[in-house]
């Protein structure tokens, strides 16, 4: 009897949590929008690792990949919202305008949207990463492990999250070493492995012994390992791709945000924000350092992670002049979001124009 | 910056290097085209030889069995193509649109599994020779067996094509298939050979993006490149050799912008990155203009359906 007691007991109690879990994963459905197919290996293939972690938590999610930026993002958003889904996270810059409109139409569904600055209704957040603070390591090494002074960069498209990384990169990086030379080329494609690896062959062909990226494919990092040089991964892990090239890799870490936010949902605190994190809370990973790298140089770039994560090192911090030689940010200040999220100019040392 | 004689052979190797996907694409759909076939569907069969190339060679771990594999799904999904537009009679120019959606989509679901994967090294032949000649041996050697094979298929193409009987019967094929099927030559069958066969040379384009040039798998990695293929076939209006001209020119300005932008030349990146298209366009149609032999180069059934029992 006792037993019969205890076991209704215990199995009672298995069914209230199965049924609170199975509540909770009710509850909230999570739907993520992708730009590009989940199989980059870059962008989307790293928010898609997120939205799974979001799974692992418990949670139900959907994806649609491949959403052009156009009135397209507007129907798959609708129907989303429409289908039951709370929270949608909307991954790429130019999903701003449909999501906020869609938001308006649909007030109890939470909209988060990546990169983007405009928040026109309660129900729409907005989250990006402080990328540029990955490429303030990276310009360290690069200027360190140079030897011809030329180092290559291959960009994508001219809009401030590529033109700030620019800048941090050069900042970095003259500052261990004011002899180098940034030479960039647009690729004008965020990915085609074909043109990324032409564009860093032309690079290594004119001298540059360390190659930067800011497109999503592997394909830079396997030219420098054929050509011998140096290069940095892009958005996730490339060691494997080129044991011998890549120094290190900036990779993006959604996860931990994603989950933060759709349990936010689930427990009805979740709140309007404008979210933006670097490596000190994590959404920015620098990978293992790479044993070519002196110990000297290991030890500064271990440093300057824990400076930044702490914030006692910014990657704007003045005096830095534009390429006219006009002040940007004054000694002793550092540059504040607003100047970040608009910046549209080259920093001095940078050579060439931005694209119009 | 110092032009040195060696970084010309660099950059020459480099344009050469890019080339090869659309030499080899283009000539496979080149004598498609010659049977009367247009087969819009270029970009899907590259597509799917680049996942299946990958996809052997990660699994098999042998380059051979990848590299024919490539071929050999190039020729399954073509068959698709071939039965449909052939034996069913269905429209040529829809029935390609269907093939390179479904490439694009079917090739994203096997390749799910090969994303994040890197490539093996390819084997590339005389690299010992590589500095022996200054300008000269950076272009010759060093390269890979795929790359040696695209710069002859145009030459061979074209002896195929002027020369032997075969190629005879495929342009008959193409230009009257009613005189050709009252001469006994079976129609149907020559269409499918050439159908087959675009569909292996196009598996093949790809196996060299996902194998040798880039050797990775991400989806839609062929970027476009099989409709840069189709469009020269037309633009050097069924000229192999024609087309081996606009692919080094394509494949050339795309490097020499890059060139350009690292060195610093003051013109706007776009109108750069436009530049490769419409050079090819103009010089193709420049050096093609003799209407005549525009004419006599045109398959005249190109893209019609045959029926044997009109």
């Amino acid at each position: 009897m006792h037993k019969f007691l205890i076991r209704s007991f215990v199995s009672s109690l298995v069914l209230l949590f199965t049924l609170t879990v199975a509540a909770i994963a009710k509850d909230v459905k999570a739907a993520f929008v992708y730009i590009g197919p989940t199989g980059d290996h870059g962008w989307t293939y790293q928010h898609d690792v997120g939205r799974k972690a979001v799974e692992a938590a418990g949670f139900k999610t959907t994806y649609v990949e491949g959403v052009p930026e156009s009135a397209d993002a507007e129907r798959v958003l609708r129907q989303l919202a429409n289908s039951g889904h709370d929270i949608i996270f909307t991954t790429s810059f130019g999903y701003m305008n449909p999501t906020n409109k869609v938001a308006k139409e649909f007030p109890n569904v939470k909209f988060e949207h990546a990169t983007g600055y405009k928040r026109e209704h309660p129900n729409v957040a907005t989250y990006a990463a402080r990328f540029y603070e990955g490429r303030t390591i990276l310009g360290t090494i690069a200027g360190t492990m140079t030897k011809s002074n030329v180092i290559g960069y291959v960009a994508s498209f001219p809009i401030p999250e590529v033109i700030r990384g620019i800048n941090s990169f050069t900042l970095a990086a003259q500052k261990v070493n004011p002899n180098i030379k940034t030479k960039i080329v647009w690729a004008f494609t965020w990915y085609d492995p074909g043109k990324e690896a032409e564009a860093a062959k032309a690079l290594i062909d004119q001298g540059a012994d360390v190659i930067a990226q800011h497109t999503d494919s592997t394909a830079i990092v396997q030219m420098a390992e054929k050509a011998g040089v140096y290069a940095f991964g892009q958005a996730s892990d490339m060691d494997k791709f080129a044991p011998k090239a890549v120094l290190t890799s900036v990779e993006n870490n959604w996860g931990p945000y994603y989950v933060d936010r759709v349990k936010a949902v689930a427990n009805g605190t979740w709140s309007q924000k404008d979210t933006w994190h670097g490596i000190g809370d994590g959404m920015v990973v620098i990978s293992g350092l790479d044993s070519q790298m002196p110990n000297d140089l290991q030890a500064k770039v271990k440093k300057l992670q824990a400076d930044l994560a702490s914030g006692k090192v910014h990657s704007f911090t003045g005096p830095i002049y534009d390429q006219k030689g006009n002040l940007m940010v004054a000694e002793g200040k550092t540059a504040d979001d607003g100047m970040l999220a608009g910046m549209m100019t080259y920093v001095k040392g940078v050579e060439g124009d931005i694209p119009k | 910056m110092i032009i040195d004689i060696n970084f010309v052979g660099l950059i020459i190797a480099s344009i050469m290097a890019s080339a090869v996907p659309l030499i080899l694409a283009s000539c496979g759909e080149l004598i498609t085209e010659r049977s009367g076939v247009l087969n819009l569907g270029v970009e899907g069969m590259m597509i799917i030889g680049a996942i299946s190339g990958f996809a052997l060679m990660t699994v098999t771990g042998s380059l051979i069995i990848a590299v024919f594999g490539a071929m050999l799904a190039g020729v399954l999904i073509s068959t698709i193509f071939a039965f449909l537009t052939q034996t069913l009679i269905t429209n040529h120019v829809a029935t390609g649109l269907a093939l390179t959606i479904f490439g694009i989509g079917i090739s994203a679901m096997i390749g799910k599994n090969f994303v994040g994967i890197p490539g093996k090294e390819f084997p590339v032949l005389f690299e010992g020779l590589k500095d022996t000649i200054p300008l000269i041996s950076p272009i010759l050697f060093g390269h890979s067996i795929v790359f040696y094979f695209a710069f002859a298929l145009p030459f061979i193409t074209s002896y195929f094509l002027k020369k032997t009987k075969i190629g005879l019967i495929v342009r008959a094929v193409g230009d009257s298939p009613e005189s050709a099927s009252n001469q006994g030559i079976n129609v149907r069958i020559v269409r499918y050979a050439c159908i087959l066969y675009g569909g292996a040379m196009c598996g093949l384009a790809g196996a060299y993006l996902s194998m040798i040039y880039t050797p990775q798998w991400i989806e839609n990695m062929t970027g476009g490149r099989g409709w840069i293929a189709l469009a020269l076939v037309v633009f050097s209006t069924w000229n192999p050799i024609k087309i081996l001209i606009g692919a080094m020119i394509f494949g050339g300005l795309t490097i020499i912008q890059f060139h350009m932008q690292a060195i610093g030349v003051r013109i706007p990146v776009q109108f750069l990155t436009a530049l490769p298209y419409i050079v090819t366009i103009i010089v193709l149609v420049v050096i093609s203009r003799d209407s005549r032999k525009i004419r006599l180069s045109t398959p005249s059934s190109l893209g019609k359906s045959f029926h044997k029992d009109n």
